[in-house]
């Protein structure tokens, strides 16, 4: 994925790197891009950008790239990434500052389509995997 | 120490296979636990949002139960709830502000919350209240020769603030295990996640997650897996027809509450075992070391 960007002031100071420093509470600039957090995710697999890179766009302010990745989606903070980072850098906290960013503007889109569940799957899924789905999944 | 035992909402349904055998096998140990009356769901997940108060109301809720019952230690089987309790009430012990937020919402409650209560899984109970040594001398059917590989999942270990022990190289429930007599087998991915709510929209990633944690245990010779969270229980267990069609050479293994294998040992009635709720049936595993 090749990707031309032009790096400036307002890219970097902009209002969606401070509304996700801000979410999470956690500064961007302290990740050095090790990769520890990528290689003990277990669903890396399944991401199409890994969490040290997604530390990285954040930096960048790319924000379109991040707010439409699957990724963000497919994290499920099981916090291997926070456990292991030598800055105490908590990627979890930032990767759910961008889930939260786009459940809590604009159309509000629910990734998770509570609707299209089946009967049989809200009678055989555990309450557990149901409720936890729905609160990090929908708005 | 006043205990309270909250189930959460799972146990209740689906995972009455640990609610029954946790209380068998604490009353076994002479130690009844009691119910936590009115309790609610603790809310599942703990939202990682710096703003996030609104999410724990429920777990402050219900640690406000506690102290109307009179008790000051809360406890479960579930490492979800455990999870989402103890992180709630380390943020509002941590975080003033957040507190009084927290009290001025619920002011329609009697009782103000203000920290007081510990919240401990069961598993610390056994270790730290009752002791391991002497529950194994409580032991009534050793679990002789089975070979059982602890699966702690991420909830009992992360955040390491919250861990009930070592995040890396946990021994609490090897430590159990050990004690009713079974053989511990410790194998690479028992703290790796085995992808939680993915069940619902997504199963396919827990049919990877649940082959590999399965093999794993598999290839050091577990006969079978023992859990304390019903979404693991879930995924492991009844989800490994999946992990079967995605690899056709997996090889199925028992998935069993830690409480259940208690159960067992200590001779409780084999009615709270509820294996109808296990997936992959244990019995055929126990039967091979005389333990049916």
């Amino acid at each position: 994925m090749i990707i031309p960007l032009r790096i400036s002031p307002a890219r970097l100071n902009s209002a969606f790197v401070n509304q996700v420093e801000q979410i999470s509470a956690q500064k961007m600039l302290a990740c050095y891009q090790c990769g520890n957090c990528s290689a003990g995710c277990p669903v890396a697999d399944h991401m199409d950008i890994l969490p040290n890179q997604i530390i990285r766009m954040v930096q960048l302010g790319m924000r379109e790239q991040l707010i439409n990745s699957k990724a963000i989606w497919t994290c499920v903070s099981c916090l291997t990434c926070n456990s292991r980072c030598p800055k105490n850098v908590r990627i979890a906290e930032v990767i759910e500052a961008v889930r939260e960013i786009v459940l809590r503007t604009n159309q509000r889109q629910d990734y998770l389509r509570i609707t299209e569940l089946s009967p049989e799957a809200m009678v055989t899924l555990p309450p557990i995997a149901l409720i936890s789905s729905m609160r990090k999944l929908t708005s | 120490m006043r205990l309270s035992y909250f189930p959460g909402c799972t146990l209740k349904s689906h995972a009455r296979n640990c609610d029954d055998s946790t209380f068998a096998a604490m009353a076994c140990l002479g130690m009844e636990i009691k119910e936590l009356d009115r309790w609610n769901c603790c809310g599942t997940v703990h939202g990682l949002a710096s703003d996030d108060l609104i999410h724990r109301l429920a777990p402050i809720t219900n640690l406000i139960r506690v102290k109307e019952e009179g008790a000051n230690t809360f406890t479960t089987s579930c490492a979800m709830c455990y999870n989402t309790l103890k992180r709630a009430n380390r943020q509002v012990r941590e975080d003033q502000a957040a507190l009084a937020v927290i009290n001025d919402f619920l002011s329609l409650e009697n009782t103000k919350y203000a920290g007081d209560v510990e919240v401990v899984h069961l598993l610390e109970i056994l270790r730290d209240q009752i002791g391991f040594e002497k529950l194994a001398k409580q032991v009534k059917k050793p679990l002789k020769g089975l070979r059982v590989a602890c699966y702690y999942g991420c909830l009992l270990v992360r955040p390491k603030e919250i861990a009930i022990d070592n995040l890396e190289n946990p021994q609490i429930m090897d430590h159990l295990i050990t004690a009713l007599g079974a053989t511990a087998i410790p194998f690479s991915l028992r703290t790796e996640c085995c992808g939680a709510y993915h069940t619902v929209a997504q199963p396919e990633i827990i049919a990877g997650r649940t082959n590999r944690i399965i093999t794993a245990a598999a290839e050091q010779g577990a006969d079978m897996i023992a859990v304390s969270c019903p979404l693991c229980a879930h995924n492991l267990d009844h989800r490994q027809a999946d992990a079967k069609n995605l690899a056709p050479g997996f090889h199925h293994l028992p998935v069993l509450y830690f409480t259940q294998l208690m159960a067992i040992a200590l001779g409780c009635e084999s009615s709270v075992l509820r294996f109808d709720l296990n997936y992959i049936d244990p019995q055929p595993a126990l039967m091979r070391f005389g333990l049916n």
